[in-house]
Formats: C-alpha cells, sequence, structure tokens
C-alpha cells in the first residue's frame, strides 16, 4: 500500500498566544512547535495499513517554512519512510491555496490512499483534506474515528451531531481523521536515529493568490471578572438567583 | 449580485435547528449587501419545517430533489450546491459549520475554485466585500478576514448566529436535482443516547475534569444535564478524555471542541489554557472546584468553591425545582 500523509507545523496547544508586531500572525518567539496532533493519528494509521498490508510506502507531505522539516522528521521518527517538504515562506490563511500545492505534489504519486488530520489546531479550517480530494477527483470521508478498509473499497464512522454516521466509498480516496482512531506511537530512540538518515526532498514552491485577506489579528475578548458566589451547597441558591435575575440564562 | 445562498441542513427529512442559525447570518449579510436570501435544501422529498427558513428571513426556499439525497452524499450535495451558487451568481453561500457542513463546505469551495472563510463568528461588509471573523489557536486569538474571492463561502459557527425573526414571503419551489448521490455513500446514523445533544451545539454545557475522581461520577453530571430538560449536554476535559472515562466526542478543548454555549458550567475542571480556549466564548460561564485558586475561576462569571459532590446534587435538585 501506498500512502500519503500530509502534515501541519502548528504551535502547541499549550502556547499562550502574543500578536506579532505586524498585528496579523501569531509571534512565535519562544512557541514551541509540533505536529499537529491530529495528524499523528493519520501518521499512526498509515503506519499501521502499510505494516498490516506487510509491504508498501508512506510518504510525509507537508506544506510550510524550512522549519517543518523538524515536523516531518517527527513523522519519519514515527516510522514513515520519506518525506516531501512543499517550502514556503509561510501558510497562508487560505486552505485552497495550500490543496493546490498538496494536490500538485500528489497529482501522479500513485498512492493508494492520502490521509489528513481531520483539522489543524492552529487554524482551525478544517479544509484543506476535502479540497484536495476535491481537486484531485478522488472520493473523500472526512472525520473518520473508525476504519475498515478491504479490497477496494473501505467503511469508515465519523462522529455527527447526535451519534456515528457511516459511510462506505471505493479507493483510492482521501481521509481525514479524528481522534479515537487508534493511539498514536511515541518515537522510539531508534526510529530518531533513523529518521535523521530517511530521505527528505525539499521543493521550493509557490503557492498561488489567497482569497482570504487577513486584515488583523485581535486578542479575544477580556471576559469581564467573575465572583465567588460562596462555599459549598449553601451558595447553590444564590448561584440560581443570580443565573436568572443577572445572567438571565436560565 | 448581491444575494446570498443560505445552505440548509436536514435528517431524516427534518430540518435541522442550526439552518435557523444560517438564515439568521445569511439575512444579515444580505441586508448589509442589500440583496435576497435564496434559502436551499438537498433532500429526497419534502421537508418538514423548511417554512421556518422564511420566518427568519428568506426570501426564497428551494428544496432540490434527488432520491439519492435522503441522507447526506457528500459529492451529490456539493455538485447540487455549486451548480446552484454558479448559476445563480450569488455574492455569498453560507452553511452551518456542523458536521455535515464542515464536510461540505470545503468541497463546495473547492469545486467552485474559490476559498472557504470556516467557523466564523461575525459577518459584515466592508468597502463592499465580505468581512468575517473567526477564531484561531481554538479561540487564543481572532482573525479578521476579508474574503476576497465570488462567492464568498462561508461557514458559521454553531451557537453564534442567534436565530432572529425576519418573516419574509418566503415563496417556496421544488427543483429536481439532477446526477448521482456520489461515489461516497452515507449508510445510516448510529445515534447516541436518545435525544443526546452533541457539545457543540447545546446551549447548556456541563464538563467535567479530573475532580470527578472516577468515570462512574459522570453520573452527577449526566444527571445535572438531564435536570435542564433536553436542553444540556455533557462535555469533559482532555484529561478524562485521554483517560478513557468519556468518549472523544465529549472533549471540550484546543484539540477537541470550541463550543460556545449559552451556560457553561465546569464541573471539577482546574481550567488548562487548551481547554480555556474551547470555552471561553461561552455566554456565562460558572465554576464548580476544590481549590479556589483553580484558573477556571479567572475566566468564570460566577464560582462555587467546595465538595462538588456535595455542590453538584444540590444544584441538579434546585434545577429540578425551576423546571418542574
Amino acid at each position: 500500500m501506498k500512502i500519503a500523509v500530509c502534515i501541519k507545523r502548528v504551535a502547541d496547544s499549550e502556547t499562550r498566544v502574543k500578536i506579532a508586531a505586524d498585528g496579523k500572525s501569531l509571534d512565535e518567539a519562544g512557541v514551541k512547535f509540533i505536529l499537529n496532533p491530529y495528524d499523528e493519528f493519520a501518521v499512526e494509521e498509515a503506519l499501521r495499513r502499510k505494516e498490516q498490508a506487510g509491504a508498501g510506502e508512506v510518504v510525509v507531505i507537508a506544506c510550510g517554512s524550512g522549519a517543518s522539516q523538524e515536523t516531518i522528521r517527527t513523522a519519519l521518527a514515527m516510522g514513515a519512510d520519506r518525506g516531501v517538504l512543499l517550502e514556503t515562506a509561510a501558510v497562508p490563511a487560505d486552505g485552497l491555496a495550500v490543496a493546490r500545492a498538496l494536490a500538485a505534489e500528489l497529482k501522479d504519486g500513485g498512492y493508494d490512499l492520502v490521509l489528513f488530520g481531520k483539522m489543524a489546531i492552529d487554524d482551525y479550517n478544517h479544509q484543506v483534506g476535502p479540497m484536495t480530494a476535491e481537486l484531485l477527483g478522488l472520493p473523500c470521508v472526512t472525520c473518520v474515528a473508525h476504519l475498515d478498509l478491504a479490497a477496494g473499497k473501505g467503511t469508515a464512522q465519523r462522529e455527527v451531531e447526535g451519534g456515528m454516521e457511516e459511510v462506505e466509498f471505493p479507493l483510492p480516496a482521501v481521509l481525514t481523521v479524528d481522534k479515537g482512531l487508534n493511539e498514536p506511537r511515541y518515537p522510539a530512540l531508534k526510529g530518531i536515529m533513523a529518521a535523521k538518515k530517511k530521505p527528505l526532498e525539499v521543493k521550493p514552491t509557490t503557492l498561488g493568490a489567497s482569497g482570504l485577506e487577513v486584515l488583523a489579528m485581535t486578542p479575544p475578548p477580556e471576559r469581564k471578572e467573575g465572583r465567588i458566589v460562596g462555599e459549598g451547597a449553601a451558595a447553590i441558591p444564590e448561584l440560581i438567583k443570580l443565573l436568572r435575575e443577572e445572567a438571565k440564562v436560565l | 449580485m448581491s444575494n446570498v445562498l443560505a445552505i440548509l441542513e436536514q435528517r431524516d427529512g427534518t430540518l435541522r435547528k442550526v439552518s435557523h442559525e444560517v438564515v439568521t447570518g445569511a439575512r444579515r449579510l444580505a441586508d448589509a449587501l442589500g440583496g435576497e436570501v435564496h434559502a436551499f435544501v438537498c433532500a429526497a422529498g419534502p421537508i418538514s419545517g423548511v417554512d421556518a427558513a422564511g420566518r427568519h428571513g428568506a426570501d426564497m426556499v428551494i428544496t432540490a430533489t434527488n432520491a439519492a439525497f435522503g441522507s447526506y452524499a457528500p459529492e451529490g450535495y456539493a455538485r447540487t450546491i455549486a451548480e446552484r451558487a454558479q448559476a445563480g451568481g450569488y455574492a455569498a453561500v453560507v452553511c452551518a459549520a456542523s458536521a455535515q457542513g464542515k464536510d461540505l463546505a470545503p468541497r463546495v469551495a473547492a469545486r467552485l475554485g474559490v476559498s472557504l472563510a470556516a467557523d466564523i463568528t461575525d459577518v459584515g461588509v466592508d468597502g463592499g466585500a465580505v468581512v468575517v471573523t473567526r477564531p484561531v489557536y481554538a479561540g487564543k486569538a481572532l482573525l479578521k478576514v476579508r474574503v476576497a474571492s465570488k462567492p464568498a463561502v462561508l461557514s458559521l459557527r454553531p451557537n453564534v448566529f442567534t436565530p432572529v425573526e425576519r418573516p419574509k414571503a418566503g415563496t417556496a419551489e421544488s427543483v429536481a436535482a439532477a446526477g448521482e448521490g456520489g461515489r461516497v455513500v452515507v449508510k445510516g446514523i448510529t445515534a447516541a443516547a436518545a435525544g443526546a445533544l452533541d457539545v457543540a451545539e447545546a446551549p447548556i454545557v456541563v464538563s467535567g475534569g479530573r475532580g470527578l475522581k472516577e468515570p462512574a461520577n459522570f453520573k452527577l453530571l449526566e444527571e445535572l444535564a438531564h435536570a435542564f430538560g433536553g436542553r444540556a449536554a455533557v462535555g469533559a476535559s482532555r484529561a478524562v478524555v485521554d483517560a478513557g472515562w468519556r468518549p472523544h466526542g465529549d472533549q471540550v478543548g484546543q484539540t477537541g471542541k470550541t463550543v460556545s454555549p449559552s451556560l457553561y458550567i465546569a464541573i471539577g475542571i482546574s481550567g488548562a489554557i487548551q481547554h480555556l480556549a474551547g470555552m471561553r466564548t461561552a455566554k456565562v460561564i460558572v465554576a464548580i472546584n476544590k481549590d479556589k485558586d483553580a484558573p477556571i475561576y479567572k475566566i468564570a462569571d460566577y464560582g462555587v468553591v467546595g465538595d462538588l459532590f456535595e455542590i453538584v446534587p444540590r444544584l441538579t435538585e434546585e434545577i429540578r425545582k425551576l423546571n418542574g
């Protein structure tokens, strides 16, 4: 099985967001960057599918700045075979621009499966996977939390409001994966050493014009200072009164 | 053209409530652009509740019928909507950032060759261009974005665009949608507990963390949620989801769901930054924790300090009395 996993370098979820001097982006000083957590599930799934098939190749593809090489190495340390970096100055707000670059890279790759995390925890765009699928003309299932693959087709479950949706699709396909699909492995020391020698091709890439122009990044509105209503169950009548009369939510 | 195409959502032949929010958001945008709202729904036949679109400000309601459109048909829906968007020359296409909308909107945008502004919390018009606000880093920052592409494809975060009644004539028509459902086939939905609400859509969320001590104690939260009479969902912190106490779909936070309910009750949750990011846009936050210095109290409107095992049952009792 030949599987591509499209990954992204993102700021760690514990990051305290500071806005850069341009007023439009994250101040990256002191920020720890990681492999997008949802992409970890995608890498893990690809490795398991290859292991089950007994043969194949897992190719990790990222679009981003040179620093994304480090993120690709993390996936290689988990066990992926090789990496490709579509190197750009920055990743734009526009998912379509990224999807176009990825689709061009994937197009003639002969992949049986293309995996993405369901979203990146920085921009919450939830869109590059299905857009890439549309551009490639491939079937796509998003937010896959359970997956069965058989010859030439698959069954997936995805979470919808109030239940799980069961979906059938033919292969090759593009899937975006959700938490719960698997438990990603930690790279072992041996894997980390091996990753240093695995092929990582860097391709300078120019992204097309973005249809989304970022005007400003601002901190969220401060919440008004709250108050401690009281201690213990005795405070509940007062809490109820405040929720009814002051907050008017009951 | 300055008209807005509002994509409604149906399940099993009934309009989903999130559709009212979509029409409300579309109306706001259409008013700013000086155009009409055309509500559009893909279905296998007539949809019950579709007239609500007229009540919330749709000038026209169009049902696109196809035998394959009973359940969500990702490719068929995307094709039908993209064709309509193109034929109608709309200024914007608006849908919900629901499970279905998150899947559908990128497909529609890609087919139209335009960008998608996803999960937006505000929309307006500035100098003729659509300008939206969307949270990034799970709400730790807000991005103001000008959408240059035409049509502007937008998905609206659930629970943010409070439905407003704006009655319009709402002429209804039904058109046959040609073509097939597509290669990706939805076989059905296995429902969770009957009437269970999703944390991302519930108007009230009761969330628990490690302070609950063990999974079985989430029963206390389920009882409290139940006392709200079908309006509340139970959420969870990352720590308890990672520990396997609660399903992944219940997780609130940066690596889970971001929620904006009218009332969020955090119980036994200290308030890690990645959790706070996921719920800070709730209208009212109540925190119940034994540690009065817990970070959760910094963003909570109301706090009760003490033993949750004593406080929560009392709260449940009082809520029951109210809903009576």
